[in-house]
């Protein structure tokens, strides 16, 4: 394998964990809910699904108690601002900080610890084209579940009237609820997926990117998800497109610094970022298009007058 | 009214002794109401009479407090709207409750049945709405359609799924003559079909043409029931009113002095995809003159309010002037103190803070235009001794009824604080006055007042106009009439030489452009 190979292959284990994360917050944010949290539920996939393998030795159990774990975690925050009616924001910023927290309690006893690696999957004939077949089909279980999240979640908030059900809700809550849609139950389930794909996400890290527990490994991640729905104008291709533009610089800027190019490492290492806005950004500018996808009712907190 | 004992069999909806209290306050208090199949039955009443809570409990949003509702003789209990859907009852609301951000297509399918496939709903949806004529592109936006587009939508919706019994809030309020007509025409088809209507409105002429039965209501009371066709509109006025209402006395009579107010081909783009933008529109108005524009809405009123009142000023400084000064760039604070005063639409969040008292949101509005009335020293402080007695002044000159001495605006009702809202403009004599959708949701008694009060400022010698969806109104106030569409002003005409049918032709013959525009 070439250099060139081995740098796209880095490229894709750095971008999945956002695309994944980003996909299920894309969900919740189209119900309406935003939850702020995306970076302490990936944190708490990610001790979880570390503590998993450890015990049970599969990594396969690590990567579904991640998942576990996620949902589990967001349900508390879909129970405090959907049940209770609690400010989402606020809601959102308090759970980051607690799966940070709680995360770093959990996993103090697994620092250090060698971790056991998710082990690529080769598929039959695929995986033996040129290029392409070591690049996509030689790729562990969570990247092939990255591609099917994609083409589903696509499908199924275009295509199918569940979905259909979900941009109405996230559109007009009261509307929503006068055609008899349950609101507060598509919601729920809408975070609930948002925090199963972010303890997916987080257990990518733990068991592919990085296979060891160190505390607050996320590093930001969590955030960059966030942002990227927003500026991807909460349309599914366009948070692919974010989120391995943003995988691409990162790695890239990090050979650069490696090469030593003259330009101060501060600049390269918010390249990524700059980057990222700057394409969404003019991807985005067409306000109609824009103003079609965003979820009107987002952040507003669902109460029926009966 | 015949007892419910009486003739209960036939009966397709029967609500008995419902009430629903919100906190002490009863919205509904004893209602009786009974809907016979193949009817088209009016709930007649004045805003806050408790109609749109009753039909929201028929509907299954809201639920009685006490009382009983019975579909074909039976009891029930409808918990959702979904429930209502299932029974037979289909709704198209007041304020749409459409989803701007989906197609048309999407908008129906979330109130189908859910076996129906989504790939055929597109076709079925504009099949349906071809044999009731109301033609709709399934694919198009929401956003992108007028509100008459939209009304179709909902009814649509509602009759896919097949009800027995259609409610339509205050169905012709966004509609033009020639519209209302034809969903006059597709109603008699349902009732023809043994469907049952229930036609809420305030328009007395309108029911006395198409409605079969009435129930009035006032205060959430029943307060009569009857066949409108063997009413005057004067009697059914005064069930719904409880009194005379008073009869706006046109101006006419006054002698025609300077013009006041003038926009000199004035062009505006759209700010948002969503808006209008205005086409070398140019008008004129003099000082004892009321120029009202007609129009059906979504064409340009809002747009035309903002360029004029300077809420978004405009490029070129010549196309507005007020008292001959060229001030299209200028703000609105700067139009104040050349004497103009504005009305907007939007009632809670553009002409009125809802959270805050009256005395405040007069502050807001006249800080600047009346700064040593109401502010003091070079710091600006505010003289609420002065505020506080300025906004009583105008509750009194305007009656406006409230709860204590200085209540939320938002907690006036739409009437009320309306009165208040023009009542704070009226209160500076202003030389030129901009008011636009003056009554939109405002009860009759208020509306007169309202009404009233615009001819008065105009006799006196200022300069009015009226931006209005409403042709009963501004047959009422006008002198000169213009019509909106698509952004484009038509000549100012004379009142009296307009029929309805002229300016339902300038309003709607020019407006079958607009779909044709939609379509690609």
């Amino acid at each position: 394998m070439g250099i060139f190979e081995a740098i796209l292959l880095s490229v894709i284990t750095a971008s999945t964990p956002l695309v994944i994360a980003a996909c299920g917050e894309l969900i919740a944010e189209r119900s309406g809910v935003l939850n702020l949290g995306v970076e302490g539920m990936m944190v708490m996939g990610a001790v979880i699904a570390f503590m998993a393998t450890t015990a049970t030795g599969s990594p396969y159990i690590g990567v579904l108690a991640g998942i576990a774990g996620g949902a589990v975690f967001s349900l508390l925050f879909g129970f405090l601002t959907l049940t209770l009616v609690a400010n989402q924001v606020a809601t959102g910023l308090a759970l980051t900080i607690l799966g940070i927290g709680v995360s770093g309690m959990l996993g103090e006893a697994y620092v250090g610890q060698p971790g056991i690696k998710l082990q690529p999957i080769d598929i039959p004939l695929l995986a033996d084209i040129p290029v392409i077949g070591p690049l996509l089909f030689k790729q562990d279980l969570i990247f092939y579940l990255s591609v099917v999240l994609v083409v589903g979640i696509n499908w199924f908030l275009f295509r199918s009237r569940a979905g259909l059900k979900l941009r109405a809700v996230g559109d007009s809550h009261s509307s929503a609820h006068a055609l008899g849609v349950s609101v507060i139950r598509t919601r729920y389930l809408a975070v609930m997926f948002g925090g199963a794909c972010a303890g997916l996400a987080g257990a990518q890290l733990s068991l592919v990117y990085t296979p060891q527990w160190v505390e607050n490994m996320t590093a930001g991640r969590g955030w960059i998800a966030l942002a990227l729905v927003v500026f991807a104008s909460w349309r599914p291709w366009r948070v692919v497109a974010g989120g391995y533009l943003f995988g691409a610089v990162s790695i890239s800027q990090l050979h650069a610094q490696a090469f030593g190019i003259g330009i101060p490492s501060q600049f390269l290492s918010a390249l990524p970022y700059a980057a990222t806005i700057i394409v969404l950004v003019l991807i985005s500018r067409n306000r109609r298009t824009t103003l079609i996808n965003t979820p009107a009712s987002l952040g507003k907190s669902f109460v029926p007058d009966r | 009214m015949p007892s419910s004992a009486e003739s209960g069999a036939g009966l397709l909806l029967a609500v008995e002794n419902v009430t629903k209290l919100f906190g002490s306050f009863a919205a509904c208090n004893g209602i009786n109401l009974d809907i016979r199949p193949g009817e088209i039955h009016a709930l007649l009443g004045e805003n806050g009479a408790g109609k749109s809570t009753l039909v929201k409990m028929l509907f299954g949003v809201l639920a009685p407090t006490s009382g009983e509702i019975r579909w074909q003789g039976q009891p029930v209990r409808i918990g959702s709207p979904g429930a209502a859907r299932k029974l037979g009852i289909g709704m198209v609301f007041q304020h749409f409750s459409l989803f701007e951000a989906l197609t048309v297509a999407e908008n129906i399918a979330l109130s189908l049945d859910d076996k129906v496939p989504l790939s055929d709903i597109a076709a079925r949806a504009s099949e349906l709405s071809h044999a009731y004529g109301l033609p709709l592109d399934p694919n198009a936006h929401v956003a992108d359609l007028s509100v008459g587009e939209r009304q179709r939508i909902e009814i649509v919706r509602a009759l896919l799924q097949n009800p027995k019994l259609i409610i339509l809030d205050e169905p012709t309020s966004v509609l033009t003559p020639q519209e209302a007509d034809r969903l006059f025409e597709t109603l008699f088809k349902l009732r023809a079909e043994g469907r049952s209507v229930l036609y809420i409105s305030h328009r007395l002429e309108e029911v006395q043409r198409i409605c079969d039965r009435a129930t009035v209501l006032r205060h959430g009371k029943v307060t009569g029931a009857c066949d409108p066709k063997q009413e005057t509109p004067a009697s059914l006025a005064r069930m719904m009113v409880g009194g005379e209402v008073a009869h706006v006395s046109a101006a006419g009579t006054t002698t025609r002095g300077d013009v006041l107010l003038e926009a000199r081909h004035l062009s505006a783009a759209a700010r948002t995809p969503f808006a209008v933008s205005l086409k070398n529109i140019c008008l004129k108005v003099r000082a004892g003159e009321v120029l009202a524009i007609a129009g059906v809405a979504g064409n340009g009123q809002g747009e035309l309010f903002d360029a004029l009142s300077g809420e978004y000023p405009v490029d070129i400084d010549d196309t507005v002037q007020i008292r001959g000064k060229a001030v299209g760039r200028s703000g609105i604070n700067a139009r104040r103190v050349l004497g103009a005063g504005f009305v907007p639409e939007e009632r809670h969040g553009h002409a009125a803070v809802s959270a805050l008292p009256l005395s405040d949101n007069l502050v807001l509005a006249r800080y600047f235009s009346d700064r040593k009335a109401f502010l003091s020293g070079p710091l600006g402080l505010i003289r609420s001794a002065a505020v506080k007695a300025a906004a009583k002044r105008i509750c009194e000159t305007m009656d406006v009824r409230k709860s204590g001495e200085d209540p939320a605006a938002g907690s006036l009702s739409g009437g009320n604080l309306q009165k208040f809202i023009v009542g704070r403009e009226l209160d500076r004599q202003p030389s030129v006055l901009i008011v636009n959708q003056p009554t939109w949701g405002v009860d009759a008694g208020a509306a007169s007042r309202i009404r009233q009060a615009l001819v008065d400022l105009a006799k006196s010698g200022s300069a009015v106009l009226v931006i209005s969806q409403d042709l009963d109104e501004i047959f009422e106030v006008a002198t000169e009439i213009s019509v909106i569409n698509e952004g484009r002003l038509s000549d100012a005409y004379p009142a009296g030489e307009l029929s309805r049918e002229k300016i339902g032709l300038l309003m709607g013959g020019l407006h079958g452009k607009t779909e044709a525009a939609h379509a690609h």
